[in-house]
């Protein structure tokens, strides 16, 4: 499946400075690996030195969390988009 | 620098004012220009800290994953958030650096005094990744 990956504005000077990169795969770990794959500086900026996604970036396969679904083995349907959010939280 | 039009300034003070003595929290929508971010419209959000909401804010990706949709509609990308710090001082916290992660974009603080919108202040976060960030003033125009 071709699928759209919403890159949000703090990576996308890692992404070529587009909003949006499609690729092609049948998971959300497929997808993200077709990503790196095509703009490896994204690497470190998604994924620990040890492979795991960083806990503040926030994978969303339409509106739903994947770490609620099947996680990164979450399978995409035709016309699904994935949208990478990192985390916003703080006070004072 | 960021740019701003004054209902959107007054409207995200106000915010602050409303959820006294809590924390509000907000996304900022807008085109970035070069250093400059222009604000074109404000996104009000939920706390779902709503275990510690005097002194803590999250926003729900959930809602920045609409926002962002909403935004992509009228060419508008996430430039920047917004929060609010009841009776204290309107500069970022070391919880606040620790918590940032969107490089290039604005992050406004507003001290709520009393019930009242005091300082507001805006920090870019700077930094290439997790190990050097830092939260810089930034110059804010309202317009």
């Amino acid at each position: 499946m071709m699928t759209t990956i919403h890159i949000p504005t703090p990576l996308r000077q890692y992404a070529g400075k587009v909003p949006s990169v499609e690729v092609r795969a049948g998971t959300v770990a497929e997808a993200l690996s077709g990503l790196v794959s095509k703009h490896p500086d994204l690497r470190r900026h998604l994924y620990t030195d040890d492979g795991k996604l960083r806990s503040f970036v926030n994978v969303y396969l339409n509106d739903e969390d994947v770490r609620y679904l099947q996680k990164e083995a979450t399978a995409i349907k035709d016309g699904d988009s994935i949208s990478i959010v990192p985390s916003i939280a703080g006070g004072r | 620098m960021l740019k701003v039009k004054t209902e959107d300034y007054e409207a995200l003070r106000r915010h602050g004012e409303e959820t006294y003595p809590h924390e509000c929290c907000g996304v900022l929508l807008g085109q970035m220009d070069g250093d400059v971010r222009r604000v074109s419209s404000i996104a009000r959000c939920g706390n779902t800290r709503t275990d510690s909401p005097q002194n803590r804010y999250n926003i729900d990706p959930r809602e920045l994953v609409r926002i962002q949709r909403e935004g992509r509609e009228r060419a508008e990308d996430i430039i920047g958030f917004y929060h609010s710090h009841p009776d204290h001082p309107a500069r970022w916290s070391p919880t606040d650096l620790a918590e940032a992660h969107w490089f290039g974009c604005s992050y406004v603080i507003t001290s709520v005094e009393k019930g009242k919108a005091a300082v507001t202040n805006s920090f870019e976060l700077t930094g290439s990744d997790e190990n050097d960030k830092k939260l810089v003033d930034e110059k804010i125009e309202v317009v």
